[in-house]
């Protein structure tokens, strides 16, 4: 079974980001970590490339130079990775992000593409359900439990009181959950042998795509200004008197919350 | 000298940006240890230094990951470098000391003798499960007379047919009742020797030291040997004198020079984070001018411990180190990391005496850190001796 893993690498949540003045992009740095929300997908793909003699073959975009977030992935066990990095990529929204990654899925070949159901600093959500169209295959989206084999696939969605069983067949596209399993920590060894492992590293003209069709260009939107979002106001203290709690239920009222 | 130097930015604990020296290989084990004592220690090291366990269970996990003797090679190790080492320790060591102990003990004490002076057969059997942390190691070189002067030491080994017949009692040993397998240096006719032990050898007993006040989180016990016997194939073969010992001491010292940075860390950033928040005549404390000297005095020292560890772990790696700058390392790191320690611990008030911050809980694992793998003063005057010239233990 081919398995496709998406996995984005993002600027490390744990420093501030910093807005381009001009562009009003996020700067990306020379060193991106791997999507906290993506080490699922790859537990999942590994999970069924060992129930299925399977190989995990990573796709990411990012221009950035970065391959940290990709040896991540790698260390956790992907066999190896395609990388499409390109700075004509700068600034593509979520249908060019889509079409980039399917056209460079498909080139590879796939029985499955698992991605992660909505990255930490972009959060469309929207980019799963974007390739499976391009690619004309069934999506499946809120992914926790995951089985393939015999040319299909069975998850438990997640819903808002439970879950659904869903069965598609195969090829298809899965968005997994966090929290859907324990990702395992990369070991050593793994670390070790990540920088062995192929990457492919391919540019947007490598798959077709010229200089107009993708970046801020090819996303047929432009950003007009950013403003920073207005700072929380105090919340109201309210002291308990004996009478605090029909304060509480008057102020639900009002904000028409009950 | 071509482009300005910049204005500055935000400043996190990192201040030097000491870590942007590392390769991606070296950020990732520091990252996948990071995010294992997140996941694995933070929560629960409170309960267990409160109530003076260790679960053992860690050891596997470890093990798994490639923790256990990652900086040795082949046997089922992962083969890093030595500043990967460093960098596991330290993060290991913002969790806990004694979780960095452990794995100090079982990868620097334990199977480093049997990788460097064991017999292949030795290695073969014993480095594999250690690795995997199926059997846990313990080193016997201390006993209760012979600490700073291990010559002195007591227990001795007599050959008896082609079997060893060894008797003593060592004390103060790090995962000895946990241990299944001991490494003990005793006395012979021709010099001290390594001498590996199965624990559950007749004769070989262990009771667990009690009421410690620091590193609870760590398992220190007495092994008791008597007339316990091993075959003539347990004696390390390639290592005659106290040179055994003392150079698995300098590998473990390394990873003490980074351990101790992490635990200083960790100190100053719960102070920082404290004093932020914490509002005493109407403003955070740390705008009193008092209190932002105590985080600068700590964040420099943190930067310079930081830097020393890097460079004596580059220096490991290009194999130019010598057992005296180690001792340099050790010497500093753990008295400034007890500095930034207290420091911490004054800026958190009476919160600083609780387990519900990790300050004084590293501060008094520290009292250990400071006096096992050679005693501040040791290491001093092996500097003196060092600069000098002239030895002044004696
Ligand atoms: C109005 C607008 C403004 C934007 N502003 C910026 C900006 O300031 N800076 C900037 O850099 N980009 C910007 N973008 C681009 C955008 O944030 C993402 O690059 C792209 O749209 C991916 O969307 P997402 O991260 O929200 O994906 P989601 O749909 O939330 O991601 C779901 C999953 O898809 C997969 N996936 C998504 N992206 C990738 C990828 N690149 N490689 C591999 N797998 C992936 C992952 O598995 C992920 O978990 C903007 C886009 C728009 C439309
Ligand atoms: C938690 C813990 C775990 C340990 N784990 C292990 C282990 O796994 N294996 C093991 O073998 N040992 C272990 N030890 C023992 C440790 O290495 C010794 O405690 C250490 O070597 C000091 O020996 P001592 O305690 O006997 O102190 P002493 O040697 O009695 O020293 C007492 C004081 O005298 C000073 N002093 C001694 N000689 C001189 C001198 N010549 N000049 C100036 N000052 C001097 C010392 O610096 C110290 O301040 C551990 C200790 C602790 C606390």
């Amino acid at each position: 079974m081919k398995i496709a893993v998406c996995v984005k690498q993002i600027p490390d949540p744990a420093t501030p980001y910093e807005l381009d003045a001009e562009s009003h992009l996020v700067v990306r740095p020379q060193d991106q970590v791997l999507d906290d929300t993506d080490r699922y997908g790859v537990e999942v793909g590994l999970q069924l490339a060992e129930a299925n003699e399977g190989t995990v073959t990573l796709f990411s975009m990012s221009p950035s130079g970065s391959l940290q977030g990709i040896r991540q992935a790698l260390a956790m066990g992907a066999d190896k990775a395609v990388l499409i990095d390109d700075q004509a990529l700068r600034g593509s929204a979520a249908l060019t992000t889509a079409r980039v990654l399917a056209a460079a899925i498909e080139r590879e070949g796939f029985d499955l593409v698992i991605a992660g159901t909505e990255s930490t600093d972009g959060y469309t959500g929207v980019v799963p359900q974007q390739i499976a169209e391009i690619l004309d295959v069934p999506a499946l989206s809120f992914a926790r439990r995951v089985e393939a084999g015999d040319g299909k696939v069975t998850i438990e969605r997640q819903t808002a009181t439970g879950y659904d069983v869903v069965e598609s067949p195969l090829p298809a596209v899965l968005a997994v959950t966090a929290g859907s399993v324990e990702p395992r920590y990369p070991t050593f060894k793994g670390i070790m042998q990540a920088k062995q492992k192929p990457i492919d590293n391919l540019t947007a003209g490598d798959l077709g795509f010229g200089d107009d069709d993708v970046g801020i260009a090819g996303s047929g939107q432009s950003i007009t200004a950013v403003a920073p979002i207005a700072g929380r106001q105090a919340g109201e203290i309210i002291e308990d008197d004996g009478e605090a709690h029909l304060r509480i239920v008057a102020l639900l009222e009002e904000t028409k919350v009950i | 000298m071509s482009t300005p130097i910049k204005p500055g930015g935000e400043y996190r604990g990192d201040f030097l940006e000491v870590d942007a020296m590392l390769d991606d290989e070296e950020r990732l084990i520091r990252d996948t240890v990071r995010a294992f004592v997140a996941d694995r220690v933070l929560p629960d090291i409170a309960d267990w230094f409160a109530q003076g366990t260790i679960p053992v269970e860690l050891a596997k996990e470890m093990g798994a990951m490639g923790l256990l003797g990652m900086h040795l090679n082949g046997y089922g190790t992962a083969g890093t470098n030595a500043v990967s080492y460093g960098l596991a320790c330290r993060e290991l060591e913002a969790g806990d000391s004694g979780v960095r102990s452990f794995v100090s003990v079982q990868g620097s004490l334990a199977m480093y003798p049997i990788w460097a002076f064991g017999s292949e057969e030795q290695k073969q059997r014993w480095l594999p499960p250690m690795a995997s942390g199926e059997i846990i190691g313990c080193f016997g070189l201390t006993e209760a007379d012979a600490g700073s002067d291990p010559e002195a030491m007591k227990t001795s080994a007599r050959q008896d047919g082609s079997d060893w017949v060894i008797d003593g009692t060592k004390m103060w040993i790090t995962n000895g009742g946990i241990a299944g397998v001991a490494i003990i240096w005793a006395h012979t006719e021709n010099g001290i020797r390594g001498f590996i032990v199965p624990t559950d050898t007749p004769g070989f007993s262990t009771s667990d030291i009690r009421y410690k006040m620091s590193l609870r989180a760590s398992v220190t016990s007495e092994l008791v040997l008597d007339g316990v016997r091993v075959p003539g194939d347990a004696i390390l073969p390639d290592v005659v004198g106290l040179k055994g010992p003392l150079s698995c001491l300098n590998e473990a010292r390394l990873g003490i020079v980074f351990g101790s940075t992490g635990a200083a860390r960790a100190c100053y950033e719960a102070a920082l984070s404290y004093s932020k928040e914490r509002v005493q005549f109407g403003r955070p404390i740390a705008s009193f001018q008092l209190t932002q000297r105590k985080l600068v005095e700590m964040m420099v020292k943190v930067n310079q411990a930081t830097l020393l560890a890097m460079h004596l772990g580059r220096k490991r790696d290009a194999g130019t180190l010598t057992a005296q700058q180690v001792s340099f390392g050790k010497m500093v790191n753990v008295r400034s990391a007890l500095e930034v320690a207290r420091e911490a611990r004054s800026v958190l008030g009476a919160n600083g005496i609780t387990l519900e911050y990790p300050v004084i809980r590293h501060m008094n694992n520290l009292e250990s850190v400071y006096t096992y793998e050679g005693t501040n003063e040791i290491h001093i005057l092996v500097l003196g001796e060092a600069i000098t010239g002239i030895s002044a233990f004696q």
